[in-house]
């Protein structure tokens, strides 16, 4: 039995932006924002409601072919933790 | 108000910018339909006229955006009564602000709504002055404010706007803080704040009144805890407490010109919303880019960093937490804005907090100092009384 991958999609609460001052991507929500780190944009830039978090992985593989071996791990860490900060859900 | 004399004898090396101004808040205009009377626009109402134009806004929202800034909050007064509110919104949002609409919801209708969500408007804060209808209405002293109030949330939800929702606590409303929250959880809000009042501006004038007592406030977070361990999902709650029952100041603005750029409506350019009433002299969008403010300016260079801290701050092992408090309210309550945060109990003026705190829940309501030009209290006269 496999299970099916899910699909993640940004809350609408959540806007992913480059900012050029921050030299890198933000989250901006009612009245903050939250700066991310390098690998945790490059995750949420492939959030788009269409991949599937194997997409992602794959995609992220395919972009960075020499990442550590645990990169879809990572992937799937993050993904982990940006659901629990409700920065993207799922249907 | 100015004080150049003060400024020219304290001029020192000033402490360079070294960020951005990442929150601007645009006050549109002081002119509102309600009369809180803990309003924190300026009790001089006079500073109600002269509003800077569109295109002055917009040079504005394009110097503070090139600098960095990200979000922008439209504030005021009741922002809805500019009518050129709409394009502003959607010029902030063409440059890549977030953009968040600060109202009383009174004046708002569902083609406004429909149009600033065209605009691009990302988020509507909506302020409430209770739960219950009858002291809604009496405290922003308008009939019929609090069913116009539940009409505008129901619309926010459903052109999908995040919504945050401001409930002002004093001790006129803390005692029904449950339904609050359970209207709260109702209307579908994502964000609530419970915001105890800051003692500025009109808030400052009807003190006694509005203060609510320690017990008050450790019930009412007795309550909010007991409802958040009962919850499943729904609003995220924020209770604000007054600081005036702490024993440590908080990190007003997150440090005086590290991070906050307030505009009033006639352009005056300020490190925080209530420091107009301090003796310094505030610069003008008018006359010079938001760069050139931010950076240069002198009263904008005064309180950053730590140069100019007094004993115990100086070498207090917290300074970088709280940067010595509130500058407004070490003005206020000692008359000396270069005084440590008389909430902090290093300083020497921390017993000023206990005679007045000794004094909550004794004041009727009835007295209440409504916002209105009828009122209007020069902002010198509050100088002389508290130096």
């Amino acid at each position: 039995m496999i299970s099916t991958p899910k699909t993640p999609l940004m809350n609408p609460l959540f806007r992913l932006q480059y900012e050029k001052v921050q030299d890198g991507y933000v989250l901006l929500f009612p009245e903050g924002m939250i700066k991310l780190n390098p690998s945790a944009s490059e995750i949420l830039t492939l959030v788009d409601g269409v991949r599937t978090t194997d997409d992602i992985a794959v995609a992220l593989r395919k972009a960075f072919p020499d990442a550590p071996e645990d990169l879809e791990d990572d992937v799937t860490t993050f993904l982990q933790h940006a659901e629990e900060k409700k920065w993207v859900v799922y249907d | 108000m100015t004080n150049q004399a003060s400024q020219a004898t304290e001029a020192s090396q000033p402490t360079k910018a070294t960020t951005p101004p990442l929150w601007l808040l645009a006050e549109l205009t002081y002119q509102c339909p309600l009369h809180c009377p803990y309003c924190s626009n300026p009790v001089n109402m006079e500073e109600t006229f002269n509003e800077l134009s569109t295109s002055q806004w917009k040079k504005v929202f394009r110097e503070a955006r090139e600098m960095g800034a990200v979000q922008l909050g439209f504030s005021g007064g009741e922002p809805l009564l500019r009518k050129d509110l709409e394009e502003l919104v959607a010029y902030a949002r063409e440059l890549g602000f977030y953009t968040n609409l600060i109202t009383s919801g009174i004046g708002m209708t569902e083609k406004r709504i429909a149009k600033l969500k065209d605009a691009g408007l990302d988020h509507i804060q909506l302020s409430f002055q209770s739960a219950n209808a009858d002291v809604n209405d009496l405290i922003g002293n308008k009939r019929h404010s609090f069913k116009q109030k539940l009409n505008i949330a129901k619309l926010v939800k459903a052109y999908n706007y995040p919504m945050v929702l401001n409930f002002c606590i004093t001790a006129q409303n803390i005692r029904e803080i449950e339904e609050v929250m359970t209207l709260s959880t109702e209307l579908k809000a994502d964000f609530v704040e419970l915001a105890t009042v800051q003692y500025y501006g009109w808030a400052y004038e009807n003190r006694e009144h509005l203060l609510p007592t320690q017990s008050q406030l450790v019930e009412a977070e007795q309550a909010i805890n007991r409802y958040r361990d009962q919850q499943s999902g729904g609003p995220k709650f924020m209770f604000v407490t007054p600081d005036y029952y702490e024993n440590r100041p908080k990190a007003c603005m997150n440090g005086w010109g590290t991070t906050f750029l307030t505009v009033t409506p006639d352009g005056s350019a300020l490190p925080c919303h209530s420091a107009k009433i301090l003796p310094l002299t505030f610069p003008n969008v008018k006359d010079s880019s938001v760069q050139n403010i931010w950076e240069h300016d002198f009263s904008f260079n005064h309180f950053r960093g730590d140069d100019w801290m007094p004993s115990p701050c100086k070498t207090c092992d917290e300074k970088d937490k709280d940067f010595g408090g509130c500058r407004c309210q070490a003005f206020l309550l000692t008359g000396d804005m270069h005084k440590t945060d008389p909430v902090c109990d290093k300083s020497p003026d921390h017993h000023l907090m206990k005679t007045i705190t000794d004094k909550a829940g004794q004041q009727a309501s009835s007295t209440l100092k409504f916002r209105t030009v009828k009122n209007n209290i020069p902002v010198k006269m509050i100088q002389d009384l508290t130096v």
